[in-house]
């Protein structure tokens, strides 16, 4: 069993020249633009109504385009962007705590590892402020001081507040203004929305992408629509790993559709990991709940020391609370002194892996760990007790006091903790273990989000461009917004500039022939395995492979492995997976396999994008590159690129394309955490 | 522990319908949905057609998950969807019915899964604020009290999932078009359209085929979200203010 590619070329990002601050200027000083009569004329098809496509179609509907608008939801509105929580980040500096574009910048490029494009992220983090501005304007209730003015909170590591927020429902209230938007549009007859339509091909004309094909998820039928151009927005791929805090739809078929055509898949093993999340609690589990990264400022992370404990925890015959101080390992704490429990996303999980992985995990799949408040409960009680001149108060006091600030910070938390696991986290620690959450990965794009297919865009979570091997908190809602609101209206005018004479798209094109009937073929020898296995078993059995061979922390030796798991598990599947009713009809199960089959492909590159990429670095962890304390190592000198991966036959090796990374305005140095 | 599920299975909107009686076997750390899981999987192991119903995030969220348990939209549980409901507020032996949403204007598409398109067309008819992208001014140059802009937030928590709706005895959908005309009214930005955009969507809503609100307050009790009657009471006022200045200005 080996893992195999292909050398292939350098690629260019076609940045613009000038320095750094000067480079969005000078694209826009340049580009070229569309008259308003010629705009009527062009057609755009956006895929997807998440932030980053919900916007996208919104501002090109207002700029006079004919936009044609798909999404597999049965309302734009119900996107996975809708469950974002904490907030979304800007430089305003409102606070006068000293931030600044280039800050934003800086921290962004530092927490990706330096794995991502430097002009790029600039331009991200100078339209923060644009960004903040339309919310507002377009009725985003952000969170206000009592003057009226926004407010601000600090986030994930970052010295400064900026980040933006509506409680801890960021993302809804951003998706319910970008919805508004996109309505306002549709009202207007500049985009026509397409609920519950799948895309499942590209269609390529002259090597350009002029239309897809797309399945009415109602009756099962097959439809083409031609365009000018095509603008994928359709999300991450985190739920490859079956458990994930992604809502259960959020798959890559778009985007591998397009890899299929021949599109490149940038850097897909750097996939960000969240220490605390909901725990599972069986086999029937099907998603996973985050819980935010602020409770770790409170809570400690802890596992018994003895196995006697973790075993009579597990059988419920003794209380966590029982366990005195002295028996507890609270590992974090032990293990980072200077940081503690506020370590790093990814060292946490790792930490937290680690001793469960030794069997000392405290729920019944042995996949827990303690995120305890006590302490923080009596810390605070007492000084609220102090705060209120209440002298000697007795315990229960403090208790009672010291929940009330708890539950002032995290009240909804605790909550919705409560409400999943019916466990009371005041009384009791919570129980938490990491999962997949985020995919930095995506498809490689230019500097005009571009992919290398002419015509063919990638906007939000599904392109690769800013995050680099890990993501920052509160940048994956800016990114979305920047991308369609601010950055695609500028850059497809400048693609679209030269094609007004070209006519519409004739969907009676032979092209438009192929590829429906690809599709058609593919649903039906689909439908026509009727093996044993039903498609989720395939999903959780795919899921477990990635997770325990290409997830928290991987080796070459795990990651071929995980190919070879892969290839067996997608023969298997081919051969005998279980579908249900009928083609042309609704048929969720059928749209599930066609999601699967796409994940059971894109496994297998991101262990060979994995296995190749001999360092650690963000979210890609390689145990045989680590420091002799157990820091990630990265190789500057061999791995400052970015890999993308072309790969349009999956019965041969993948060609392994390359855009060097050239740090002119920051020197990539250690992420340090001592 | 052991349960008795009667589900509405409907094959399409013209099929009448009908319950199935389905014994299954959940544990207490189960989600309703996982529940319904279980058995899909089950059935589908059979080789039978497993049972339609929406969902998404799963974390309450999205607004997808729709179905009536035991008579009540969303089911038992106060302010809770029903992805978020668990099998520990079950007993062991219980029987439960299981049903879509109703409404005139929500058809069933297949068993639990209904058709809220009405919904779509109504915000389509006004609930937005009409501003181009890049002609904002700077964010912080409109102050918003806080207590409007809390109350804004308040309103703009509706998920869309159309529970009040299935939870009025006239089918009406006042609760969730009050809850958006109030968000964008309450704002200083939404200001210019807060009356034109009562009355359009208002009309659109009574369009679709929405009954006429009697003030029964089903809605507010079963909307997971807690949406206040306040808004509907709003909504009345500038719709009424609407009429008004459009004879004013005739
Ligand atoms: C629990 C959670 C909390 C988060 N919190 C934050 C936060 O606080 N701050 C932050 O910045 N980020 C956060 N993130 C990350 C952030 O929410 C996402 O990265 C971001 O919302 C992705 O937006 P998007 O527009 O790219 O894609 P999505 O919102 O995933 O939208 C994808 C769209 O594409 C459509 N689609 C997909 N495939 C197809 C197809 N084949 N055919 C038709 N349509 C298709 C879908 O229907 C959907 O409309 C969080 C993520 C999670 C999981
Ligand atoms: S008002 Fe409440 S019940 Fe009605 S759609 Fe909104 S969230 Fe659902
Ligand atoms: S599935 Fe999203 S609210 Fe229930």
């Amino acid at each position: 069993m080996k893992i195999e590619w292909i050398e292939g070329r350098t690629l260019d990002g076609k940045v613009p020249p000038g320095p750094l601050h000067q480079k969005w200027q000078y694209f826009k000083d340049h580009q070229k633009l569309v008259a308003p009569n010629n705009k009527r004329k062009l057609e755009i098809i956006v895929v997807g109504t998440g932030l980053a496509g919900g916007s996208a179609a919104a501002a090109l509907g207002e700029l006079g385009y004919q936009v044609k608008c798909f999404t597999f939801h049965d309302s734009p509105r119900r996107a996975h962007s809708i469950a974002a929580q904490g907030g979304i980040n800007a430089a305003k500096n409102y606070q006068n705590d000293g931030d600044t574009i280039f800050r934003l910048f800086y921290d962004t490029i530092k927490g990706g590892d330096y794995r991502s494009r430097e002009a790029n992220v600039y331009r991200l983090a100078e339209i923060s402020l644009q960004i903040i501005d339309h919310c507002v304007a377009i009725g985003v209730p952000f969170a206000r001081e009592y003057g009226g003015y926004l407010a601000n909170r600090s986030f994930g590591g970052v010295q400064v507040q900026r980040t933006f927020y509506a409680k801890g429902q960021t993302g809804q209230q951003l998706l319910l203004g970008v919805y508004q938007s996109l309505n306002r549009q549709i009202a207007r007859g500049t985009v026509t929305m397409y609920n519950r339509h799948e895309l499942v091909d590209i269609v390529i004309i002259d090597g350009q992408a002029r239309g897809i094909i797309v399945r009415n998820l109602l009756t099962g039928q097959l439809e083409r629509h031609g365009a000018h151009a095509v603008v994928l927005a359709t999300g991450g791929y985190g739920n490859i790993y079956y458990l994930s805090t992604n809502a259960m739809g959020s798959n890559v078929s778009a985007a591998w559709k397009a890899v299929r055509r021949g599109a490149l898949m940038a850097n897909p093993c750097f996939v960000q990991i969240h220490p605390t999340c909901i725990p599972e609690s069986g086999e029937y589990q099907s998603k996973l709940t985050l819980m935010s990264e602020s409770l770790r400022n409170d809570g400690r992370v802890w596992v018994p020391k003895k196995m006697d404990d973790v075993l009579a925890i597990r059988n419920k015959q003794k209380n966590p609370r029982d366990i005195p101080p002295e028996d507890r390992d609270y590992f974090l704490e032990r293990m980072y002194p200077a940081f503690g429990n506020l370590v790093p996303r990814d060292v946490a999980a790792r930490a937290i892996k680690k001793v469960c992985d030794e069997g000392r995990g405290v729920n019944a799949t042995s996949r827990a760990v303690f995120l305890d408040f006590e302490d923080a409960i009596i810390r605070y009680g007492k000084s609220e007790a102090s705060l209120r001149g209440i002298t000697n108060p007795d315990p229960h006091t403090i208790r009672q006091l010291g929940k009330e600030v708890i539950k002032a910070k995290y009240g909804n938390l605790f909550q919705m903790y409560e409400k999943i696991t019916g466990v009371n986290p005041y009384e009791q620690p919570m129980t938490i273990y990491p999962a997949v959450h985020y995919t930095m990965g995506g498809l490689w794009v230019d500097y005009e989000l571009q992919t290398n297919i002419p015509g063919l865009f990638a906007l939000g979570e599904c392109n690769f461009s800013d995050h680099g091997a890990n993501r920052l908190g509160a940048s994956a809602l800016m990114q979305g917004l920047a991308d369609g609101f601010f950055i695609i209206p500028y850059t497809i005018s400048h693609y679209l500039a030269d094609k007004i004479r070209l006519p519409k798209t004739d969907t009676n094109h032979p092209a438009f022939d192929e590829a429906e009937e690809r599709a058609r073929q593919r649903f039906e020898k689909l439908l026509s395995i009727q093996g044993d296995q039903p498609v989720e078993y395939f999903h959780r059995q795919l899921g477990k492979i990635m997770w325990n061979y290409a997830g928290i922390s991987r080796t070459a030796e795990s990651l071929l492995q995980a190919a070879e798991n892969i290839r067996t598990l997608r023969e298997e599947f081919w051969k005998n997976v279980f579908i249900p009713g009928k083609i042309d009809e609704l048929n969720p199960e059928l749209d599930k396999a066609n999601r699967v089959a796409d994940f059971l492909e894109l496994g297998e590159l991101i262990a060979i994008d994995a296995y190749h990429r001999n360092e650690s670095c963000g979210g890609h962890f390689r145990e045989e590159y680590q420091t002799p304390d157990g820091e990630p190592l990265r190789n500057d000198d061999q791995y400052a690129y970015v890999a993308a991966w072309e790969w349009t036959d999956t019965s041969k090796p993948p060609i392994l394309h390359k855009e060097p990374l050239v740090f002119e305005n920051v020197k990539p140095s250690t992420r340090s955490y001592k | 522990m052991k349960l008795t599920l009667k589900i509405w299975r409907q094959k399409n909107a013209q099929d009448k319908g009908h319950f199935e009686t389905y014994e299954v076997d959940a544990h207490e750390d189960m989600s309703f949905l996982e529940m319904l899981d279980v058995l899909n999987e089950r059935l589908i192991r059979q080789k039978k057609d497993p049972i339609a119903f929406d969902y998404d995030c799963r974390e309450g969220i999205c607004g997808a998950c729709s179905m009536v348990i035991n008579g009540k939209p969303h089911g038992p549980l106060p302010g809770t969807t029903t992805c978020q409901l668990h099998m520990r507020h079950f007993k062991d032996g219980d029987t439960i019915w299981v049903e879509p949403f109703r409404a005139a204007a929500f058809p069933v598409i297949k068993d639990l899964m209904v058709d809220r398109s009405a919904f779509e067309r109504i915000m389509q008819a006004g609930g937005y604020i009409s501003v181009n992208t890049g002609s904002a001014p700077e964010a912080n140059s409109i102050p918003v009290p806080k207590p409007i802009a809390d109350k804004a937030f308040d309103a703009a928590a509706c998920i869309g999932c159309g529970a009040c709706v299935a939870a009025c005895p006239n089918g009406a959908a006042m609760l969730f078009v009050a809850a958006k005309i109030s968000h964008l009214g309450l704002l200083p930005h939404g200001q210019p359209e807060r009356y034109i955009r009562a009355r359009k969507m208002v009309e659109r809503m009574y369009l679709e085929g929405f009954g006429n609100c009697t003030n029964i307050g089903a809605c507010e009790a079963e909307c997971p979200k807690e949406i206040s009657l306040e808004h509907i009471a709003r909504m009345n006022r500038w719709f009424a203010k609407a009429s008004l200045i459009e004879t004013e200005e005739a």
